[in-house]
């Protein structure tokens, strides 16, 4: 198995305080790794260092994606090679229709890489047959991205995303946060069908119950700005049987 | 700062301008008249400046410095360069009515339909069996100086009726195309609606190629008989050192719809200012626009809405996206009227700024004399959104094209209150091209 992202000692400050204190991960192709940890453990700040966000300064340490320095390049550069973000709170743009939106993105990526744009049928047929699968009405597709859409529209949507882009990292930030247990279920389903063994996933969430659905190969609990525990996932049940406060204390 | 400066300096209104152009403006008796008390009245006051209330924002003794002498008349290689502008036109399938240079070119212009009539103004100021021919040069309903300097120099204009029930298929189209450099162009109009008539009208302000530097100086006055339906588009597309001040003055009946759209992609400087007045009840009056602005343009959009008759609604949303050093001004004022009960009025302006040096002004004022009324308004002004764009950039889109996508939204939200399909390409292909030449 080859190393797919790499986190090696990454230390991370936003403003003057430091979130991550030297933070190492490897996620291997085919391998679900999941990391648990209580609120303010840094594990969004993570997931926002990988896809580019702004306003975090990384002082220490590299992230590596296939052997590439990530940090070096720009948010757009890493989605075309295949990094991808499911956020925790999808934003709504109003007045851009979904379909153009996917459309414009999808060929940016393709252009990025070098590869010719999609033809417009092929493009409709691959929309067709992801929304299909997950259950979204076409209707949705038409109004501005997110618009109006229910918490669970709107994390179908970003699973919609990740089967369109085919991206080879997908980072799934609090994906099970405000779903009612059968959004979740049918989000948690469109993950699952994306598992290959070429791709990874890196699942952040606060609470077991996402686990069941999306079962993870590694468990890793994060703790203050570190991953203080890593194991199967029998981690995640104990982990839901005594809490986070043993981690705490030892990182204290 | 010389404080001599802020006085009214009428000294800087060139005093042979009127007398040089005298000779050519059409119309004698009454209507001569009224043009010389015009000009003295502008001459009196000056260009409008900062201390001027409703001018405040909009210095013209700063951004023009004085007013240009009048355009000649085109000769056949002016109405040549102006055939190949019209020939650029985003908008197609219009009758067109062409202006070149302040004067109305019969051989670039269509046939009226049937129910429509159609004439130059000059020919109506010179109609001496017409008793009221002057009224068509009255301004002092607005009391705006920019109005009287208009009703001075106006060298023609359309005059266009629309039969009682008429509904004309074809937009009605002004095209006013400048051909020369360093020049006023001063025109005015009319539209007409009989009653239950329906009708679109467009107005394109463009510049053909080599015209530099000139100023447009428009009015139109528009009629709504009772139940009449209007759909109202102007684009401003002037050359980015012209001026263009412009002035709508607009009447409604009873039960009438009026829907109008202005963007400004061009010009220096530009005003335009809307007089709408409700004149009969449960009549609807949507009013919107956007200003596209770029390096040191100035757009200014100022409406004056006056609910005089009760149960009558009115909706103002206006739209700036301003780039560099640009600066983009609403005035929004909505008077209501003691006996104007039941009025419904919304007033809205958004203003998305691309630069640490755009400006956006907004001035809403609200005066309200009845008191069973609806009336409010709001202001956004700010930059684009850093988790919009982050989120399209996680995406894919490189930061120019995320940037660009965010601005179409924005901007496609203003346009889409434009009714007619092909208006609103038009529309889009407008502020499409001055999005491409930003990035």
């Amino acid at each position: 198995m080859s190393a797919l992202l790499e986190v090696n000692n990454l230390k991370v400050r936003v403003e003057d305080r430091e979130i991550l204190h030297g933070l190492t991960l490897t996620v291997n192709k085919g391998q679900v790794h999941a990391i648990m940890g209580p609120n303010g453990s840094g594990k969004s700040t993570l997931s926002h260092v990988i896809a580019g966000k702004p306003g975090y300064e990384v002082t220490d340490g590299e992230i590596l994606f296939e052997g590439e320095d990530l940090l070096a390049m720009e948010p757009d550069e890493r989605a075309a090679k295949g990094v991808f973000l499911a956020f925790q709170y999808p934003v709504e743009i109003p007045g851009v229709a979904t379909m153009n939106f996917l459309r414009t993105a999808l060929n940016a990526q393709r252009k990025a890489r070098g590869e010719g744009e999609m033809s417009t049928p092929d493009f409709l047929k691959k929309v067709r047959e992801v929304c299909t699968r997950l259950n979204i009405p076409q209707d949705m597709l038409k109004r501005g991205v997110n618009v109006g859409f229910s918490g669970g529209e709107k994390k179908r949507n970003e699973v919609l995303q990740m089967a369109l882009f085919e991206p080879s990292l997908c980072i799934l930030d609090e994906m099970d946060s405000g779903l009612d247990i059968d959004a979740l279920r049918i989000a948690a389903d469109g993950v699952n069908a994306l598992r290959t063994p070429d791709r990874g996933f890196v699942v952040i969430t606060h609470y077991q119950r996402l686990l069941n659905y999306i079962i993870p190969d590694v468990v890793h609990v994060m703790s203050n700005g570190r991953v203080v525990k890593s194991g199967g996932k029998e981690l995640a049940l104990e982990l839901e049987e005594s809490g986070y406060a043993q981690f705490e204390d030892k990182a204290a | 700062m010389n404080v001599a400066l802020l006085k009214p300096a009428p000294e800087r209104v060139p005093n042979d301008l009127f007398a040089d152009a005298r000779s050519r403006l059409p119309g004698t008796g009454p209507v001569a008249d009224l043009r010389a008390a015009s000009f003295a009245d502008f001459a009196a006051r000056g260009l409008p400046h900062r201390r001027i209330e409703e001018w405040k924002y909009t210095d013209l003794r700063a951004l023009l410095g004085q007013v240009a002498p009048l355009a000649a008349a085109p000769d056949e290689a002016a109405l040549a360069r102006a055939k190949a502008a019209l020939a650029k036109l985003d908008v197609t399938g219009t009758a067109r009515f062409v202006l070149v240079d302040g004067v109305f070119a019969a051989e670039l212009s269509d046939a009226p339909a049937a129910g429509v009539t159609l004439r130059r103004l000059s020919a109506v100021l010179e109609d001496e069996t017409n008793t009221v021919r002057a009224d068509l040069l009255r301004t002092n309903a607005t009391g705006d100086v920019m109005v009287a300097f208009n009703a001075a120099l106006a060298t023609d204009g359309v005059v266009i009726g629309v039969a009682d029930g008429a509904k004309p298929e074809k937009p009605l189209h002004i095209v006013h195309v400048a051909t020369q450099s360093a020049v006023s162009i001063a025109t005015r109009s009319f539209l007409q609606l009989g009653k239950n008539a329906q009708a679109t009208l467009v107005e394109s302000f463009v510049t053909a190629d080599g015209a530099h530097d000139y100023q447009t100086h428009d009015a139109v006055v528009i009629w709504l008989g009772d139940d009449a339906v209007l759909e109202h588009v102007r684009l401003v597309e002037d050359a980015h050192d012209a001026a263009n001040i412009s002035t709508a003055i607009v009447t409604l009946g009873a039960k009438t719809r009026f829907n109008t759209f202005s963007i400004t992609t061009g010009a220096h400087v530009s005003r335009y200012q809307a007089f709408v007045r409700f004149n009969g009840e449960e009549a609807h009056a949507s009013i919107n626009g956007i200003n596209l602005l770029k390096e040191r343009q100035h757009g200014d959009a100022t409406l004056v809405l006056d609910h005089a008759v009760p149960n009558c609604d009115s909706r103002e949303e206006f739209r700036a996206v301003v780039d560099d050093s640009a600066r983009s001004v609403f005035q929004g004022r909505i008077n209501v009227h003691p006996d104007a009960q039941k009025t419904d009025a919304k007033m809205m302006t958004r203003a998305l700024l691309l630069s640490d040096e755009a400006e956006a002004d907004n001035k809403p004022e609200l005066e309200i004399f009845a008191d069973d009324v609806t009336c409010g308004h709001g202001a956004t002004t700010g930059a684009l959104d850093d988790s919009l764009l982050f989120y399209l950039r996680a995406r894919g889109l490189p930061e120019k094209e995320a940037q660009a996508m965010l601005i179409q939204a924005f901007v496609g939200e203003a346009i889409e209150t434009i009714a007619d399909d092909s208006l609103r390409e038009a529309a889009e292909t407008a502020a499409e091209r001055w999005l491409k030449a930003r990035s």
